[in-house]
């Protein structure tokens, strides 16, 4: 008993933790997705971009719909948001708390892909290799602005014969990689220098104010938990009695259509209690009968006055 | 008793998790399944747009069904939807609640299956390999081929080691544009899923709230009231049998003082627990009897009072029984394998 209540205490009391935990896995997950998809340029013009850059965005926005669904406090904090006022005010300054840190933790998962996108560079080379200018290049003089385009657009694939040696292909495909590798650490660094400027000057300003409002949606959470455990409990009790009562009432009615009443002895008391007065085959498959055609109300008010 | 009210506790407030548990183990499985799947294109023309559909369409099919079987509430959706009103109401919400939570469930793996499938490309590829356009992509102007021809060797580009048509249109170009199509239909409909798994989870809160709290706690309360009447069945079982078999043996016991007048009485100052224990069965050849009597006679399923301490000997003596036994003894053998 003890050490189920410790755990459901440090759950509880480490909520933030457990979606600290979540948002680490889907942040691994969509890494581990992105190395597991196949990825295949079509190498035609009018495709290349709309697929580069559909791969690098669009999986993004799941994993950050993944990360508000997954995350159990932006329930609580629709339902803190819709609810009625009622003898409880609501406070702004808390839900926005609690917005801002779902939208903080949602937004890990779609940044860690579209960085990975970008260091790793086939997107982009998929997208733009044909956009590139290709006087820059030597092996593209001397052609028609169609066989540049359709050449260019065959730049990310590798095995393509046209391209398999050719040295302007590489050329075109280092280009494009280093621009992207380039751009993929200059936005690391940028989110990394405004993480660190946001938590080393946030205690700056409205200290207090940030500590109430994380003391307030702690405590939204934490009632809301103990407010399910509270009604599973209770549920669980009215079960029990409902069930006892209606073995009571099975028993009271034996007495009265049965003749041969069973005697309450002294002996075996406990074995008695368990029995509850249902001694008999018949009677058990009577009981069993009337569980299913018959259900008990859901009143136990009677069981109470007993 | 206590330790398994706690369990019990711990599995009622996470019903839900441990569903969520099946849930993605189900998923697991539909990727594990399909990355072992043999996947072999006909290369026919019919037969691929057949094959292609029939893998993409008839395993999540299979899935949606298993995820409905494996569900524990299944049957109890079932019994509460079916039972008679009797002296409770049947309120419609908390089917409708119990049914959308199990579908949403059983909706998961099915859809991680159309999504690894799409995103793999291969089904797709497979079966509309020969809607490729071979104008935009090949040459379309290529003599001395009718359309039949053409749709033969359309049908071959999945098999590479056989395909023939490489003046009409190349492998790779055809593969990579399927492939594209197939990946960029994947992640639209993963898109579409989340989209909507989003809406559904958000738009509750805004919406019907009040209704919501009370078909969760009835439900709930449904499954645990199940679950508690088993209990409840099954220790009355054990006690109906701890005192079925105790009145056997002092029935038996009673039958050998009445038939042989062997046994010794009980002395009355050295009744330890052990000697009670023995119920009066003190030899061989007594525990022998018994147990014969226990395979070939069992017991009736009444239970007689106890015994008043008068000594009296067969314990059912002071009341009429109920029905004679010897009709129950099918019933009796029936009910000996439960």
């Amino acid at each position: 008993m003890d050490r189920f209540r410790m755990l459901f205490q440090y759950f509880q009391s480490n909520s933030e933790s457990v979606m600290n935990g979540i948002c680490g896995l889907l942040a691994l997950a969509s890494v581990k997705i992105y190395t597991s998809f196949d990825f295949s340029c079509p190498c035609l013009p009018q495709y290349n971009m709309a697929y580069g850059l559909g791969i690098m965005f669009v999986p993004p926005i799941i994993l950050f719909l993944c990360g508000l669904i997954l995350n159990r406090q932006s329930l609580v904090m629709l339902e803190e948001w819709r609810r009625p006022p009622g003898h409880r005010k609501k406070d702004p300054a808390v839900i926005r708390y609690m917005c801002s840190s779902i939208l903080q933790r949602a937004m890990v998962a779609p940044v860690v892909w579209i960085i990975v996108t970008l260091l790793d560079g086939k997107c982009l080379i998929c997208a733009f290799s044909g956009s590139v200018d290709p006087e820059k290049f030597v092996g593209f003089a001397n052609m028609s602005t169609g066989q540049v385009q359709q050449l260019l657009a065959k730049v990310p694939c590798k095995d393509e014969e046209l391209m398999r040696n050719s040295t302007s292909r590489k050329a075109v495909s280092r280009y494009l990689r280093c621009c992207s590798q380039a751009l993929g650490w200059s936005i690391l660094l940028i989110l990394i220098i405004a993480a660190f400027l946001a938590r080393w000057l946030r205690p700056c300003f409205s200290q207090a104010t940030l500590l109430q409002a994380r003391h307030w949606s702690n405590y939204i959470d934490m009632e809301q938990k103990v407010f399910e455990e509270t009604c599973c409990e209770h549920s669980r009790l009215f079960a029990h009695k409902c069930i006892l009562h209606f073995f009571e009432s099975m028993r009271q009615e034996i007495k009265l259509h049965s003749f041969s009443l069973p005697r309450e002895g002294e002996g075996d008391e406990g074995e008695e209690d368990l029995l509850r007065g249902i001694t008999d085959q018949d009677q058990v498959n009577k009981l069993l009968k009337t569980w299913y055609y018959e259900k008990p109300p859901l009143d136990v008010s009677q069981a109470q006055q007993r | 008793m206590d330790k398994f009210r706690m369990i019990f506790q711990f599995f009622q407030s996470n019903q839900e998790s441990f569903m969520n548990g099946i849930c993605g183990i189900m998923a697991l499985a539909s990727t594990q399944m399909y990355s072992a799947f043999d996947f072999n294109c006909p290369c026919l023309p019919h037969y691929n747009l057949a094959y292609g559909l029939g893998i993409l369409l008839v395993p999540p099919f299979i899935l949606f069904l298993l995820g409905f079987v494996l569900n524990n509430n299944i049957s109890m959706l079932a019994e509460e939807w079916r039972r008679p009103r009797g002296q409770r109401g049947k309120d419609p919400s908390v089917l409708r609640y119990m049914f959308c939570s199990m579908a949403q469930r059983a909706m998961i793996a099915p859809a991680v299956w159309l999504s690894v499938t799409l995103l793999d490309g291969k089904c797709i590829t497979c079966a509309f390999c020969t809607w490729v356009p071979v104008e935009a992509l090949g040459n379309a102007s290529h003599p001395h081929l009718s359309p039949g021809e053409i749709q033969r060797l359309l049908a071959r580009i999945p098999c590479k080691e056989i395909y023939n048509g490489q003046q009409l249109i190349a492998n790779e170009v055809a593969v990579r544009y399927l492939r594209c199509i197939s990946q960029a239909l994947g992640w639209c409909f993963v898109l579409l899923m989340t989209t909507l798994a989003f809406l559904v989870r958000s738009l509750r809160p805004c919406f019907s709230q009040a209704a919501f709290l009370k078909s969760r706690y009835w439900s709930h309360y449904i499954d645990i009231e199940r679950k508690l009447f088993d209990e409840t069945c099954a220790e009355h079982a054990r006690s109906f049998a701890k005192v079925c078999i105790q009145q056997f043996f002092e029935g038996m016991s009673t039958d050998l003082v009445a038939a042989r007048c062997h046994l010794p009485r009980k002395a009355p100052a050295d009744t330890g627990e052990a000697a009670e224990k023995l119920l009066g069965i003190t030899d061989q050849g007594t525990m022998n009897m018994a147990l014969k009597s226990w395979h070939r006679c069992k017991p009736p399923l009444h239970l007689h009072p106890p015994a008043l301490p008068t000594g009296n000997g067969w314990a059912g003596e002071g009341q009429p029984p109920m029905q004679p036994s010897a009709p129950r003894r099918e019933a009796v053998a029936h009910y000996s394998w439960v």
